[in-house]
């Protein structure tokens, strides 16, 4: 039993862990959805980010510098896209679509370029990365308060500053989004941009400011892959995680708190999904982890098609705005 | 879509050439930035596309793939529905082609089972692509979401599949048992070398009649039958379906099993003319590409031959930059169809205003007209 209860506590900690990206990208898409812009690019923006951080960090030494110059390209990117569709009208699902193609083929160009190790950059010293911060006396109370102390020392202390930030990205989220005149006007845009015109606020500008938090937000998740979990940055290293952080987005319905639930719940089937590989369960005997990574997907599609409660993306959501003259 | 005050050879002809030419030229730059010789680098891959041997009958067989998942996004395009599923769609394809092959192969003659394994792609391709298109119309899921979703579901089951039930005994790798003897496609350079022509060797096969049999079907089936019209004009408004008197969402449904069909298609050149198993990934990225190949056809099939002819190329050029170039490899061609998406889909009117200004200011008449 007690062993189980450990086994759990360690599950639940590697949840947080892989949760992190998926918080960080599911409340980018938030931001950018909420104004009206259908943001596939998560995962693209995720992938150029990983790969400046872990380069600039390898060339400067500093996970700060590297993480600057990561947010600015994932902002960039995200600056491309709005090129795409504010100013040109252009499809939002296709310009999200060349920025992730674009991010795979240029981020192993780039790498090889610089490294030549195939795409990879070097492994990152731990001076030129995020460390995880060790709470003050982890290790004490764990020694000595009963189970408290164990989920103090394993699950809360032991996480880098990345992994709080996210977690803190989703009340700031509410926050701006629920609380602020900013808030309000960047709903109103993806519902009724008209509505927000003809009060003299301008549309294009509103739909740019949230594409911009949603590039620093996307940033945030690249940094924590490449240069938090991992030492370095591999080719395809998001590996769909922008893809999963758009599904708990839409499985939160657009909403910063039950999407992070959401993220929670996938990092979760991941996390246990790494665990029962292989092993015999009574009843239900081996469980596929390879169908139990399937789920988010599977849950994410059950959900829009209406079959858990209703589902209503913003209104205006995807239609380029034309200003009537 | 955008409507265009352009002549007609303006928008079909000079404004995809000139996307075209923007990607390729971005494209240069970047190559130019890290320090190799775009033009050397071009004509790299225009003699590893046509020139060296063998290298045509390898851009044809990868044209043939950009065939079938192009077809699939343009049909489904006329009905204004975005399939992003061609890769779950042509993998599920690939396993309706193995499933066929291994129960059947060996029990009744090889030319029926190809026959049958080709309908299994077509059919589950089309299964793939019907869920989607079912939940967009009838239950009002996005589809561009759904298929996003399914592509990963049909690759968890390839995986599972491959990995478990279906894996070859005594194999370390997740991969059918190969396929009963015959139960595969005549390559191209076997037929013509045995009519008495020298041909490389190449895995281009008969497959590539087919794909352009499949573009002449989706021809007639568009501008030529009264469903086609329907798609038609269901992607131009469901409401005016409506009222002509269909359903719009059985169209939809219907539009979504064509366009799944013709992905899952892809599989039989892969599963079926090369490998004669199923592996695993051998999708690789083709049913996005097929996204890029509709937009530059302008999902006319004539176009999208055209196109999967440019992209066949890129990739058979793209496999030979890799032998000659140390810091420019396949990936290459990937950056590229990105910026071929970027400017020839998302950006695909950024030339408008320019080419309207200069083109009105060579006819006046029309200029009125629309004064």
């Amino acid at each position: 039993m007690a062993d189980f209860w450990f086994q759990f506590l360690l599950a639940l900690d590697s949840t947080l862990r892989v949760a992190t990206p998926l918080i960080f990208a599911a409340m980018a898409g938030i931001f950018s959805e909420r104004s009206g812009i259908i943001d596939i690019s998560l995962e693209g923006k995720m992938l150029m980010a990983a790969f400046v951080a872990a380069a600039v960090a390898y060339g400067t030494g500093s996970p700060w510098i590297g993480a600057l110059a990561a947010i600015i390209v994932s902002v960039l990117a995200g600056l491309l896209h709005g090129f795409a569709c504010i100013i040109h009208r252009g499809n939002q699902v296709i310009s999200g679509l060349a920025i992730n193609i674009l991010a795979s083929g240029l981020t192993v160009i780039i790498g090889i370029a610089l490294f030549r190790q195939g795409g990879q950059t070097p492994t990152l010293p731990k001076s030129a990365r995020f460390n995880s911060i060790e709470l003050p006396f982890a290790q004490y109370v764990a020694d000595n308060i009963p189970i408290l102390g164990v989920v103090y020392k394993e699950l809360i202390s032991g996480h880098n500053i990345l992994v709080w930030l996210a977690l803190a990205s989703v009340g700031i989220t509410y926050y701006i989004l629920f609380k602020t005149t900013f808030g309000l006007r960047l709903r109103a845009v993806g519902e009724k941009p008209e509505a927000l015109d003809s009060a003299g606020i301008s549309v294009s500008k509103m739909r740019f400011q949230a594409i911009i938090i949603a590039g620093i937000l996307c940033g945030l998740a690249g940094v924590y892959l490449s240069t938090a979990t991992g030492a370095g940055f591999v080719k395809e290293m998001t590996a769909g995680k922008g893809y999963i952080a758009l599904a708990a987005m839409i499985f939160g319905k657009w909403r910063p708190v039950p999407a992070l639930y959401a993220c929670l719940m996938f990092g979760f089937l991941e996390a246990v999904a790494a665990r029962v590989q292989g092993a015999e369960f009574p009843i239900i005997g081996e469980i596929s982890s390879d169908l139990l990574l399937a789920l988010p997907y599977v849950l994410t599609v059950v959900l829009l098609a209406g079959f858990i409660g209703g589902v209503s993306p913003p209104r205006a959501i995807g239609q380029p705005y034309i200003k009537e003259r | 879509m955008q409507t265009s005050r352009l002549p007609a050879y303006v928008d079909i002809l000079i404004i995809p050439f000139l996307n075209l030419l923007t990607a390729l030229f971005v494209a240069g730059i970047i190559i130019a930035i890290i320090g190799e010789n775009p033009f050397t680098a071009l004509s790299v891959m225009l003699k590893g596309a046509f020139i060296y041997k063998g290298g045509l009958g390898y851009t044809l067989f990868y044209t043939t793939n950009f065939i079938f998942t192009g077809l699939a996004v343009a049909v489904a395009f006329h009905a204004m529905l975005f399939n992003i599923g061609g890769e779950g769609q042509a993998a599920m394809g690939g396993l309706g082609i193995g499933l066929v092959a291994l129960s059947l192969g060996g029990v009744i003659p090889a030319p029926f089972v190809i026959l049958l394994a080709i309908l299994g792609s077509a059919l589950f391709g089309a299964f793939w692509g019907v869920i989607p298109g079912y939940l967009q119309a009838k239950r009002g899921s996005h589809i561009v979401i759904t298929t996003i979703m399914f592509n990963f579901i049909a690759s968890s089951i390839l995986i599972w599949l491959l990995a478990g039930i279906l894996m070859a005994p005594n194999q370390m790798s997740p991969e059918t048992a190969s396929f009963a003897d015959g139960v595969m496609l005549f390559k191209i350079h076997e037929i013509l070398n045995s009519m008495g022509f020298s041909v490389a060797r190449s895995p281009l096969n008969i497959s590539f009649a087919l794909a352009l049999l499949c573009c002449f079907a989706v021809w007639v089936l568009i501008w030529r039958t009264r469903l086609g019209y329907r798609i038609r004009a269901t992607g131009f408004s469901t409401k005016a379906s409506t009222y002509a008197g269909y359903r719009p969402e059985w169209i939809i449904i219907l539009v979504m099993a064509i366009s799944g069909g013709l992905a899952g298609m892809m599989a039989v050149n892969e599963i079926l003319g090369v490998q004669h198993r199923v592996i695993l990934n051998f999708t690789s990225g083709y049913g996005f590409t097929g996204i890029a190949v509709a937009l530059m056809g302008r999902n006319h099939p004539v176009g999208i031959i055209f196109a999967s002819l440019l992209f066949g190329a890129l990739y058979q050029g793209g496999a030979e930059l890799d032998f000659e170039f140390q810091t420019i490899t396949r990936d290459m061609v990937v950056m590229i169809q990105g910026l071929i998406i970027l400017f020839s889909g998302a950006l695909a009117y950024m030339f408008n205003p320019i080419l309207e200004r200069f083109f009105s200011a060579n006819t006046p008449q029309k200029e009125m007209l629309d004064g």
